[in-house]
């Protein structure tokens, strides 16, 4: 081979070249690595976006809808199946969010290490953390897509504003991982942290935010649980694009500005953590 | 102008000095060594080059900027081969390397012939679709040394090169750094092999607890902090140590290690000569040249692989 290439083939662009290009979008180049090695498990994520809806459908839907339909006539006014559908698509995509940003996150530091490989490229570790983010966000989107496509075919939600409810669902599961994210990136070791956020945070979350039924049938001392969490408040505004829940303005803007808030915070926490352990 | 100047480079962590105020400068070209035991601070040090670890004071200027304000800038120049390898397990061995070149804003155009040529320095073509995870642990380590090389660096970064790689592809690797500095490369080199730093380094540091106890060429160290020649001599374990006071007056120096006895002189043979005449006669003798690890048994009473 042509040793005197190796280190010089005239080919590449000169290094100051170089760092100007990644100091522009090294960010991107962490989320093409990322949406890259989802690759591997598209299939496995396509599948899961397609059968999810399906099952609770059948389950939720035509199951349990069947029987409060009867005995109640539906929910808000709608059928059982179109007043739990937004729900079941937010939760979902909270979930999704919950395994991309947990040991996907620990494992960058702590097994493969790669995340000390950026490192020593010329993107920063501010970058690594934007670029991995946005990258799950990105993956969040597609699930809830074909999510909706599903109950847009079992008639579950009506297509003209509902598909609103696919960025609302993505954001609601960035409200929730992008902390997570910035939680994980602290963590030195395996511990039992992942399986008790599941357990005491995410499954809680999942049965008493309102997803089921309406949050002003739990108690008043039971609600708090579905005001700090971002399902509660995708959901409400997925409700309201899927069914036209009705909602005050004010409302609309306070659901919308907890989760930018959250997604905000989060984010600027994730910079900070991955910052701290990459250059210390 | 250096490609890096170190001076007062410190970097502690709570009470530990990791790398206390050493300073040196690496010229353009040069092929610059850090020779030390575990723990001396050698890797602290080249990832404050990289920038990847913030040191705590002292100054550091790559290519006349500090790695810590101009990250990106500074690190385009340079190629980084870690201590331990952190590639993309899932990927196959060509996606990491053309992966990480995107890191460096390179083209796919660019970047997919450079993964041949590059698989091809790394002996690893017929790999090239295979997944990280199914390869070797030299094979990994030659990879990882590929990927370094990816955005043409004009200064390479090797933190213990060779650790994991069988012999011939240690003399190999070091063929190929060879052309690499022929060719203006910059290289800076850790290791804990004395063969290692006396086959690559024009110049080299010997580290201690975060501290530079001697600097030179590995033939000037040698001249400087030993004799020409070393005599080994065993005498069985629980001998060696009672005989130690008889040796020491056949040789300049004497060191006591567990196994064996090392006596220092100019002329092995003679040494054992007079030693055998005394009536002491060891169960082996070795009469070798001296080495970079006795240079550094004499800095620091201790030896380089423990
Ligand atoms: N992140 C860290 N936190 C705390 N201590 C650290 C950290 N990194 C290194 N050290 C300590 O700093 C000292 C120098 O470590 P360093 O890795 O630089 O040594 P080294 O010369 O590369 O050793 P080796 O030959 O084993 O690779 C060691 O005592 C090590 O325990
Ligand atoms: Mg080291």
């Amino acid at each position: 081979m042509d040793t005197n290439a190796l280190a010089y083939s005239g080919r590449a662009p000169d290094p100051a070249r170089q760092a100007a290009l990644v100091r522009r979008w090294g960010w991107w180049y962490q989320a093409e690595l990322r949406l890259w090695s989802m690759k591997a498990y598209w299939s496995s994520i396509i599948g899961t976006a397609l059968l999810t809806p399906l099952l609770y459908v059948v389950a939720m839907g035509i199951g349990l809808g069947s029987l409060v339909d009867a005995t109640s006539g539906g929910i808000d006014g709608v059928p059982y199946l179109v007043f739990v559908a937004p729900g079941l698509l937010v939760s979902t995509v909270v979930m999704s969010a919950t395994n991309e940003t947990s040991y996907p996150v620990m494992a960058g530091f702590k097994w493969g290490r790669q995340y000390f490989a950026r490192a020593t490229t010329a993107a920063s570790p501010a970058q690594v953390a934007i670029g991995e983010l946005l990258a799950v966000g990105l993956r969040l989107l597609g699930e809830a897509l074909v999510f909706w496509l599903v109950l847009v075919v079992m008639g579950a939600v009506e297509p003209t504003w509902s598909w609103l409810m696919v960025p609302v669902a993505a954001l609601a599961g960035m409200a929730f991982g992008t902390p997570l994210a910035a939680y994980a990136a602290t963590l030195e070791d395996e511990g039992p942290e992942f399986a008790s956020i599941q357990r005491f945070v995410v499954m809680p979350m999942f049965l008493f935010a309102g997803t089921f039924y309406p949050l002003t049938t739990m108690p008043i001392y039971l609600q708090w649980i579905g005001w700090i969490s971002p399902m509660w408040h995708g959901t409400q505004l997925a409700r309201l694009f899927g069914f036209g829940l009705p909602l005050g303005g004010w409302e609309i803007v306070g659901h919308l500005a907890f989760l930018l808030a959250l997604v905000g915070l989060g984010g600027w926490l994730a910079v900070r953590n991955f910052g701290r352990r990459l250059a210390r | 102008m250096p490609v890096i100047e170190a001076s007062e480079l410190t970097k502690t962590y709570g009470e530990l000095h990791a790398v206390d105020a050493i300073s040196f400068e690496v010229t353009p070209g040069e092929s610059f060594g850090l020779l030390g035991p575990n723990g001396a601070g050698k890797s602290t040090t080249m990832r404050m080059i990289g920038g990847t670890t913030l040191r705590t004071s002292g100054t550091l200027l790559v290519n006349g900027l500090d790695p810590e304000v101009r990250g990106p800038e500074v690190r385009a120049n340079l190629g980084v081969v870690p201590q331990q390898d952190n590639l993309d397990v899932e990927l196959r061995a060509r996606d990491n390397l053309i992966m990480y070149g995107r890191y460096f804003g390179l083209p796919y155009s660019y970047l997919r012939p450079r993964a041949d040529d590059l698989l091809e320095f790394a002996q690893l073509t017929e790999k090239s679709n295979e997944k990280v995870d199914n390869l070797s642990g030299g094979m990994k380590r030659r990879l990882t040394i590929a990927r370094a090389l990816v955005n043409e660096p004009r200064i390479l970064l090797l933190d213990e090169p060779t650790t994991g790689l069988d012999p011939q592809a240690r003399h190999i690797l070091w063929d190929r750094l060879f052309r690499l500095k022929e060719q203006g490369v910059t290289l800076i080199v850790t290791t804990h092999f004395m063969d290692e730093a006396e086959q690559l380094c024009d110049r080299l540091i010997v580290m201690d607890h975060g501290r530079i106890v001697a600097e030179g060429s590995p033939a000037d160290l040698i001249r400087r902090y030993s004799t020409r020649e070393v005599l080994e001599v065993r005498f069985g374990s629980d001998r060696n140590a009672a005989l130690v006071d008889r040796l020491r007056s056949f040789a300049d120096r004497i060191e006591p290690l567990p196994d064996r006895v090392l006596l220092y002189a100019d002329d092995g043979e003679r040494t054992l000569e007079a030693v055998r005449k005394d009536g002491l006669v060891p169960l082996t003798s070795l009469v070798r040249r001296s080495s970079l690890e006795d240079v550094f048994l004499r800095l620091t009473g201790r030896s380089l692989i423990d």
